[in-house]
């Protein structure tokens, strides 16, 4: 029972990269598509369905008189390629969800208890909360690197990070296993989609003059306010995983907090997140500043659960490898 | 010199000389207040708050002395020159360090200069009335005007303010206009946040002086008294005296554990871990009780965690003549994950010479190709015990604490073993192997199981949790409850027509403003009669 779930869910997660890839071109297709055509041209910028709730002007019909906003013009542009990847990567998600679930129906526990199982909770959340935020901000620019992250961390975890389904060892028999984790998880999503506006974010600042590749992306200030209430939410998710975790460790090893190499990092990243908060109502740090602290706040993320987890010594020793 | 004032100004300290600068002179409480001001700048914050994360970095490269002793004698031994630097620059104790300690006590020092004035303006805010209407309502970041006909100035107002009022907002009423605030609990979530991180740095400040930690190995069938004696080690805080002890024994009835048994892959993983222990408090009954890995006892307020479990195998050791000179079960320590186990045997007393063994315990044996032994499983399943023996003097009467858990064998000499004729002994249970030499014998009796308990104290974890519940609680006031402020002026035309204007203002980020106001205005208007649209 156990091995036909197991294999079913490696079929899943096979096809999941397969259809991914596709979907990663095809978003690769869609941004050239973006850099040549010329955001001047009529109906390419005021699309029709263009900023889906970004005004926010809903309810009655047309409400009257002179109106102001200064809510960003996110998105706004769709070619046929856009919509073809976004299809498959719904599809690709699906399919990586069911991996993930009969991951879990195979092992009888949550599917996240050592490094390949992280990586394929973790990838599935992140793709969540990029499909998620879809809902009401376009963000299928993103798609290239959101989804081409994807595939690379998936490829390395099936790859490199495989492991057989094993028991829980005692020190991870508990609920604090289903909550600490899978918040850590989701606030991996979370930064990852802000360090991805920021990433954009940068490159448009700088192109913002030479008028060069991403011109029908939207502009530095909406990127950068979207990235934020991103990272906004990433850093109450890890706020909760910091306490959450110490409650657990108070529980399973005696002591709320020792500096083990794993805590050390989470307290970094909150530290380095904090500091991006705080830089965002420092005069001069706004901008590309922060957007470059937010960069540096995910790479802590990615180094965390990466290199941390293989080869530093500490307590958090759950990669299975 | 400042070119708009006369040149022959004097500004009450002498004649300027040449390379004076145009700054103004600080006294001491002059650069006092220049350094306070610089300290408790949000740039400084932002900086202390980088440095802090940069600073905590090399303290997971480096083993600590905290989290892993072992790894620190280790360091020295591999990296002897590397480690008298670093050990210089307090790195094997970055948490506790100076340099490190210093940043995150500016820090809060910067923390509190900006949060205590922050906290009083704030005060003042909530007992103050919302700002006067703006003269240009259409000026401010989100605005809307709509027509309204036949509406007099006296129901717009009035409606507003009670509209208003019912959405939470607080109103300020001028004569044409209404005023109103809402949010005010962000800036309180945010002072909360940051007074509540004080909390948790004083209550860990605290605590650190107040706890202690110790450890104490028990065997099946043994008990432990909480003193101070009893312990194996012991770590107290700057301020503990003996008497927090609280009196309370515990007693280890059985140790059960699970081993993996069916999943080829995880064959002999351990499961579960159960300690089942008697706990007596003074005046009472014993009381059945049991202690998992995820689930400490408490008890006379400490918490009591299993931490390790191992083999102890009872060893008897008799003279020549028959006598008993030794007779106990000895804790083996665990090497591997099939519970391969070291441990050391001490017989000063009874015997013609002093003898010390050293050996290994195999719970499931495994010879190897070699003729050595290894552990196959961690469950008892076969046993062996090898042991090699030494006579000679132990160094137990030179007053030089030696640990139970090793043997000094440079003054001894080997009976059995592999330097000497007798080879190692190997002993399965209810064996008994003659030492040569006369020395007497040997007998594996038993084995039973040991566990190795954490007992804690902690004052202040309790706080330290009300304070990191605050902190949560605080950042998501602080950050994701909207502060607004909402105008509606009534304007007259010339002509006779009138129009209502509506305007918001956000302190902070605030996506959905517009939105705010239009919903405002919509519900506003349709309560006048007016139908929003065209």
């Amino acid at each position: 029972m156990t091995a036909t779930l197991v294999s079913y869910s490696l079929l899943a997660v096979w096809s999941a990269m397969a259809i991914y890839a596709l979907a990663f071109v095809a978003f690769t297709l869609d941004l050239a598509g973006r850099a040549a055509r010329d955001p001047r041209q009529k109906g390419v910028v005021e699309g029709s369905e263009a900023a889906s709730g970004g005004s926010g002007t809903s309810g009655g019909a047309g409400t009257t008189v002179v109106q102001r906003t200064d809510a960003p013009s996110v998105g706004g542009y769709s070619s046929r390629w856009a919509k073809v990847a976004l299809a498959l990567t719904i599809i690709a998600w699906l399919l990586h969800v069911t991996a993930t679930v009969f991951r879990g129906l195979a092992a009888n526990r949550v599917p996240w208890a050592n490094m390949f199982e992280f990586s394929l909770t973790a990838t599935a959340l992140i793709v969540g909360v990029f499909l998620a935020v879809q809902l009401w901000n376009d963000l299928r620019f993103l798609g290239s690197y959101v989804i081409g992250f994807v595939v690379l961390a998936l490829g390395v975890a099936t790859v490199n990070f495989y492991v057989d389904v094993v028991p829980l060892p005692p020190a991870l028999q508990s609920a604090w296993l289903v909550i600490h984790v899978f918040v850590a998880s989701l606030a991996t999503g979370f930064f990852g989609l802000g360090a991805a506006l920021s990433i954009v974010q940068l490159i448009q600042s700088r192109r913002e003059a030479t008028k060069g590749l991403l011109r029908l992306v939207p502009a530095p200030d909406g990127l950068e306010n979207l990235a934020y209430r991103l990272n906004l939410v990433g850093f109450v998710l890890w706020t909760f995983t910091l306490m959450a975790g110490a409650i657990w460790a108070e529980r399973a090893w005696g002591r709320y907090w020792g500096w083990d190499t794993k805590e050390v990092w989470t307290f970094i990243i909150w530290v380095i997140f904090a500091g991006y908060i705080h830089a965002r109502a420092t005069r001069g740090w706004r901008g590309s500043r922060s957007a470059v602290l937010a960069i540096i706040g995910f790479s802590a993320v990615v180094f965390n659960f990466t290199v941390v987890n293989l080869f530093f010594k500490g307590l958090h020793a759950y990669s299975g490898l | 010199m400042d070119s708009s004032r006369p040149s022959d100004h004097v500004d009450g300290r002498g004649h300027p000389t040449e390379n004076d600068i145009t700054q103004p002179r600080l006294g001491v409480v002059g650069y006092a207040r220049f350094v306070w001001r610089q300290l408790t700048s949000m740039r400084t914050a932002l900086f202390l708050l980088l440095l802090l994360a940069f600073a905590a970095v090399p303290g997971s490269l480096v083993p600590q002395r905290s989290a892993d002793p072992n790894g620190v004698v280790q360091y020295r031994t591999d990296n002897p020159e590397l480690y008298r630097v670093l050990d210089a620059l307090q790195v094997f104790d970055t948490y506790s360090s100076v340099w490190f300690s210093s940043i995150y006590l500016l820090l809060f020092i910067s923390l509190i200069g900006c949060v205590i004035p922050r906290t009083r303006h704030h005060f003042d805010a909530l007992r103050a009335a919302p700002p006067r209407t703006p003269a240009r309502l259409k000026r401010l970041p989100a605005f809307l005007a709509v027509d309204a006909p036949g509406i007099t100035e006296k129901d717009a107002v009035e409606s507003a303010r009670r509209l208003l009022r019912r959405l939470g907002y607080r109103v300020r009423v001028d004569s044409a206009s209404v005023s109103a605030e809402r949010g005010y609990l962000r800036e309180t979530g945010n002072l909360v946040f940051h007074g509540a991180l004080v909390g948790i740095l004083v209550a860990v400040a605290i605590g650190g002086g107040f706890s202690y930690t110790g450890q104490k190995v028990i065997v099946e069938g043994q008990a432990f008294s909480n003193v101070l004696g009893n312990y194996d080690s012991f770590n107290p805080g700057r301020y503990f005296s003996d008497d927090v002890l609280a009196p309370y024994s515990i007693r280890l009835d059985g140790f059960d554990a699970e081993y993996e048994e069916e999943n080829i892959d995880a064959y002999g993983q351990p499961i579960d871990f159960t300690a089942s222990v008697t706990t007596t408090i003074p005046g009472a009954d014993g009381q059945p009780a049991s202690i998992k890995v995820n689930e400490p006892l408490r008890i006379g307020g400490t918490e009591v965690y299993l931490l390790g479990n191992g083999y102890a195998p009872w060893i008897t050791v008799r003279d020549a003549d028959g006598e008993i000179a030794f007779s106990q079960p000895v804790p083996f320590l665990p090497q591997d994950g099939n519970l391969t186990s070291l441990g050391v045997v001490k017989v000063p007393d009874g015997l013609t010479d002093q003898l010390g063994m050293i050996g290994f315990f195999y719970p499931t044996t495994l010879p190897l190709a070699s003729g050595a032994f290894s552990s196959s499983h961690p469950d008892l399943r076969d046993p062996t015990l090898t042991l090699e023996a030494y006579r000679g003097d132990l160094g137990l009467d030179g007053g030089i604490p030696r640990s139970a858990y090793s043997l000094d064998t440079d003054a001894l000499t080997q009976v059995a073993g592999r330097t000497s004729e007798t080879p190692t002994l190997a002993l399965k249970i209810g064996d008994t192997v003659e030492l040569p030499d006369g020395l007497g014998s040997v007998e594996l009796s038993e084995v039973k199981r040991f566990v190795s308990l954490d007992i804690h104290h902690d004052p202040t974890q309790t706080w330290v949790f009300i304070f990191s519940v605050l902190v949560l609680a605080g950042l998501l006031t602080g950050l994701f409850i909207p502060r607004r402020r909402l105008w509606v002026k009534f304007v007259a035309g010339a002509d006779g027509t009138s129009t209502l204007e509506y305007a918001g203002l956000a302190r902070g980020d605030d996506p959905t403003l517009m939105a705010a106001v239009t919903a405002f205005a919509q519900k506003h208007a349709a309560g006048l009669g007016i139908k929003v649209g065209e």
